[in-house]
């Protein structure tokens, strides 16, 4: 509680350079449009034009805000203009995405723990698979499902899933294997096979690792489903806000699928984490 | 049929083979826990190539790794112009610029308590969104050539890299801060003989992270657009032209140069925390 104060400052030091850059960048138009009607801009006049253009290079604060506020608020949220509405375009590939890839990222990790052939042939190709940009193969995906019919959610959930897949087998691997050998041992001594040894020792210890990877597979899942909307010029998403955005010049409109994008990614994190510590705190780890 | 039998055939011998080699007294030797990657490595390639040929996959959803391996040495000139466009001047300049600013402001705001206790939390934020995000605006600012994938691989690894440092640097003793303070050391003696040797395993830490968010953000840049190179723009364009053994080709340049450059930062963590419990045995 004692580093509100100076999170505040931070943010307010942030908020006071955004606004001093938009003063900065937009001033060229502002000015440019005054010459054109052959007016002297004073100061007071410049800064209040640079927080308050249509298509500013750098819209100020409360514009995004004013435009957030718009769409998601005062829009109904079947209306194509609607955040709410793209925003849940994405998150429903994300939730799929995620679901699925962590799901399987379990289960691979447990069969990594238990099968030494497996650990020894597929462990080292999902660490080096965080080292390449697999994103990469995101617009093949879309494009190639797309020739074979499937668009829409499918598509962009497949990449989230990919993306989220091999950080939580990397996690979940290292998590299983996290008892030390006392406590192995121990589970030795009473003859415990290993079905029990799993779920009473390997899988409780590994909670605080599972928590963890949840939380990067789910930013993972969120950037995946946002660059799957890229490729095909998807109309619909915030990804596709972002693309017909820079497309049309509307900054405002790219900044504040920006900020939902970030609000997304924040709450999805947020409420893992408070996941992560109810059950830390039940199971007595915290 | 012939194809999708021999497949079916390789892969049950490999399988055999790896589960022959994990269970040999040998599998704790080094040309074994290399071995058996690259047969499953290998296995994978080939029945890839087995099952297109045999079910005669059409080229434009799949090429067999055969026809990508003859594109990448025919279009080898291509790949090196993409290369150059996004790895070097892209990924690279923005690789040193972000991680150079970060490793400095962190220095700067290491005096403060007061600021690294606001800026942790809000630099550890910052560093779970979606920054990919910010590259449409930054290719509006920057203009369609390396500068502004530059740019946004700066403001993609600079939040990792700060938080990485900070904490880095605070991971000092008091024991060893008071021996250095009984020697009487200024801070920047502090500093440059204890602090930020004993903050290198968190810098290369960041440094690590920060090479695949690189290649990252240069390629998805490229697709807000870009000049006529670069790896984000072949894959875009050759996707769209359904020429997906040049987009295959592109991409095992992206994965070698992601796994080279992560390599190459790994040697140098190697030399440089060689004193580090996880670089020893």
């Amino acid at each position: 509680m004692r580093s509100i104060l100076p999170i505040l400052t931070v943010v307010a030091a942030i908020l006071v350079l955004w606004y001093a850059g938009a003063v900065g960048m937009n001033a060229k138009w502002a000015q440019d449009q005054a010459k054109r009607a052959g007016v002297e801009l004073s100061t007071t006049q410049l800064v209040a034009d640079t927080w308050s253009q249509a298509r500013p290079r750098l819209p100020a604060p409360h514009q995004v805000v004013a435009e957030l506020w718009q769409t998601t608020v005062q829009k109904k949220i079947t209306s194509k203009r609607s955040l709410v509405f793209h925003g849940w375009i994405t998150l429903s590939a994300t939730l799929l995405g995620f679901v699925f890839g962590t799901g399987a990222g379990i289960l691979l990790a447990v069969g990594i723990v238990h099968n030494r052939a497996m650990d020894m042939s597929v462990m080292p190709w999902a660490i080096a698979s965080q080292t390449i940009p697999i994103l990469a193969i995101a617009p093949m995906i879309i494009v190639v499902l797309n020739s074979i019919g499937v668009q829409g959610l499918v598509p962009k959930a497949i990449i989230s899933a990919y993306l989220s897949f091999f950080p939580v087998v990397v996690g979940m691997v290292k998590g299983l294997r996290s008892p030390d050998s006392m406590q192995l041992d121990l589970l030795r001594t009473y003859n415990t096979g290993g079905g029990s040894t799993f779920w009473k020792l390997r899988l409780p210890s590994s909670m605080p690792y599972l928590f963890t990877s949840l939380k990067i597979g789910m930013a993972a899942s969120l950037v995946g489903a946002i660059v799957g909307e890229l490729p095909t010029g998807a109309i619909r998403g915030l990804g596709a806000r972002m693309l017909t955005g820079s497309y049309y010049g509307q900054t405002i409109q790219i900044w504040s699928a920006l900020f939902a994008a970030a609000i997304l990614a924040a709450t999805l994190v947020g409420i893992i984490g408070i996941i992560q510590r109810r059950t830390l705190k039940r199971m007595g780890m915290m | 049929m012939a194809w999708i039998i021999f497949a079916l055939v390789f892969w049950g011998a490999a399988y055999g083979l790896n589960i022959w080699l994990s269970k040999s007294p040998m599998h704790a030797t080094r040309a074994v826990r290399l071995a058996v990657p690259v047969v499953f490595g290998v296995t994978i390639l080939v029945v890839w190539e087995g099952l297109v040929r045999g079910l005669g996959v059409p080229r434009v959803i799949l090429p067999p790794p055969s026809t990508i391996a003859v594109t990448f040495s025919g279009e080898l000139s291509t790949l090196w112009v993409d290369f150059v466009q996004t790895f070097v001047k892209g990924a690279l300049s923005g690789y040193i610029i972000g991680c150079g600013s970060a490793v400095i402001i962190a220095v700067l705001i290491d005096r403060s308590p007061f600021l690294q206790r606001g800026l942790l939390p809000v630099g550890n934020f910052i560093a779970a969104l979606p920054i990919i995000g910010t590259a449409p605006i930054l290719v509006m600012w920057f203009g369609f050539d390396w500068q502004s994938k530059a740019a946004v691989v700066v403001v993609m690894v600079f939040f990792p890299m700060l938080v990485n440092t900070v904490q880095g640097l605070a991971d000092t003793s008091t024991m060893q801060r008071d021996l250095m303070k009984t020697y009487s050391a200024s801070y920047w003696q502090t500093l440059l003989k204890l602090r930020l040797p004993a903050a290198m395993p968190a810098v290369f830490n960041g440094l690590k992270i920060s090479t695949t968010l690189a290649l990252i953000g240069a390629i998805v840049a490229e697709f807000f657009g870009s000049p006529i190179k670069g790896m984000g723009f072949r894959i875009s364009t050759e996707v769209g032209r359904l020429g997906l053994d040049m987009v295959w080709a592109e991409i095992a340049v992206a994965a070698l140069a992601g796994s080279a450059f992560y390599g190459i930062v790994a040697i140098i963590e190697k030399g440089v925390t060689f004193w580090h419990p996880s670089q020893r045995g």
